[in-house]
């Protein structure tokens, strides 16, 4: 198989737009939770989420005019304006704007969405009760249909490879870069844009998850301490949105244009849990699967497993997920470092996998774990660094990212230095 | 130039993100003002709320310029 190197990304988070902006203040411990914006929350119960911080592109904040004109902005739903926003930062940090027809031609997209054009449906819903169906724009299904990230962005930098999109809820991010990086190893294409990106936080994405008893709900006093995996006082996730998207790069196309090489996507596995289409089951078994998988394609022994981003979402099931990392590396869990930067950022359903497959590259570049924040009490023992509020310094040259998702299906992607 | 021209203009300079000066008398939507398919349909949404009139199909084919528009419109309300 061919080897797959990542040589772009590009962030969109709650913390920040962009990824050195994101990873600083995901490093020093900050929270990108707060009341919510996006909508009135007046009649749901929870009040608080994780937004991307708006403003005029300068310390971080993120301004629209930089990746789309409003004329073109009006077209699309927020899930794919944070796309297309994370994938121009990734294609300029690539370097990669091919001009002739036939790199354009093995160069290919798959950037999907946990729910995509939610706010659309609400809102084009209230258009035909109160305005009737002839008021529905015409730019409503290409605004919210899920592969329109891929489609945009294709159209954008010419890009005429394999032009795809993942929709597996909470798991779409790592199951894009992982589906992603396998279409280069065959050899359909040689580089491939790949991630995630999603805006549910509007008022049928909130009740739709609070009715399934999802969200956290009793911190609207203090938003930034809410998402708190494995704390003992946690009640749920907190909605975030944005976008995360990498550039993976066949390894030696990579080297032979002088790239800059940030890692090596060195496995990747799936599994399904079929269980329950919300909950995990108990046993942890499918992520056990997931990570023995993504592990056994990299050729890595368990105990040579240095960090792992834990899907890790403040809720009941971040134990089980613990358990399972615990189960997968036995005795070498002692010297390994797990943390959630959900804790941080709030979780990003279909973004999350591809936000936080980019901290454990960074966390490779950096040689450094980033913290689970709000972690004051935990409701396990465990013989894992969970890098409880503060980062955490060490090695990092193999890391795992995982992500599971509503329906029971999981994913990890087993990252590197490049050696 | 006449009320309905100027409520037209600009709708039309809103919704494709033109200069004001290139929505002339015989300026095609699509040829020149860089509008596709889909923009056409949500230009005559437009001109149907602005003005409270209804826009069938049929007619709603014929309207290629912004002469066209005005027009139609000037005609139906």
């Amino acid at each position: 198989m061919r080897r797959v190197v990542v040589t772009g990304l590009g962030l969109v988070t709650p913390l920040a737009s962009g990824v050195e902006q994101s990873w600083s203040r995901l490093l020093a411990g900050q929270s990108g939770a707060g009341p919510i914006t996006r909508f009135d929350p007046v009649n749901v119960i929870t009040k608080y989420a994780c937004e991307v911080p708006d403003g005029d592109g300068t310390d971080g904040t993120f301004n629209a005019d930089d990746y789309m004109q409003p004329k073109e902005r009006r077209k699309v739903d927020d899930f794919i304006l944070y796309g297309i926003a994370a994938a121009q930062q990734a294609v300029e940090d690539a370097g990669w704007m091919p001009e002739d027809e036939a790199a354009r031609e093995r160069t290919g997209v798959m950037i999907g969405s946990g729910i995509g054009g939610l706010r659309s449906i609400e809102e084009t819903t209230l258009i035909i009760r109160d305005k009737g169906v002839r008021r529905v724009s015409p730019f409503f299904i290409p605004g919210a249909l899920i592969n329109l990230i891929s489609g945009q962005v294709g159209i954008r930098y010419g890009f005429k490879g394999p032009n795809h999109s993942v929709v597996t809820a909470c798991s779409t991010g790592a199951h894009a870069i992982g589906d992603a990086a396998r279409l280069i190893m065959f050899g359909d294409a040689d580089v491939m844009v790949a991630g995630g990106a999603e805006a549910a936080i509007c008022e049928i994405g909130i009740a739709g998850f609070n009715a399934c008893k999802a969200l956290s709900t009793k911190r609207a006093d203090n938003p930034q301490a809410a998402s708190r995996p494995y704390d003992v006082d946690r009640d749920g996730f907190v909605m975030g949105e944005g976008a995360g998207i990498v550039v993976l790069e066949e390894y030696e196309h990579a080297k032979a244009r002088g790239a800059k090489i940030y890692a090596e996507v060195l496995g990747y596995g799936l599994s399904g849990d079929a269980h329950h289409i919300t909950a995990p089951d108990e046993d942890g078994d499918g992520g056990f699967r997931a990570m023995k998988m993504a592990l056994g394609h990299a050729g890595v022994d368990p105990s040579q497993v240095d960090y792992i981003n834990a899907h890790g979402t403040s809720t009941m099931a971040d134990t089980i997920e613990l358990k399972a990392v615990e189960r997968l590396l036995g005795d070498a869990a002692a010297k390994a470092t797990m943390s959630s930067t959900k804790s941080a950022t709030g979780h990003l359903l279909g973004a999350a996998g591809a936000i936080e497959g980019i901290f454990t590259i960074l966390a490779i570049r950096d040689q450094v774990a980033p913290p689970t924040i709000n972690l004051d009490n935990p409701a396990v023992e465990t013989p894992l660094d969970l890098a409880p509020n503060k980062k955490v310094e060490r090695q990092v040259k193999v890391a795992l990212s995982n992500s599971f998702g509503f329906g029971g299906t999981n994913a990890s992607v087993c990252f590197g230095a490049v050696r | 130039m006449s009320d309905i021209a100027d409520r037209v203009k600009k709708i039309v300079v809103e919704h494709l993100g033109v200069e004001e000066d290139k929505v002339v008398e015989n300026a095609s939507f699509i040829d020149d003002l860089g509008a596709d398919s889909l923009d056409t349909v949500e230009l005559v949404m437009a001109f149907e709320e602005e003005f409270g009139i209804e826009i069938p199909d049929d007619a709603a084919e014929n309207i290629q310029t912004f002469g066209d528009a005005v027009k139609f419109i000037k005609e139906a309300s």
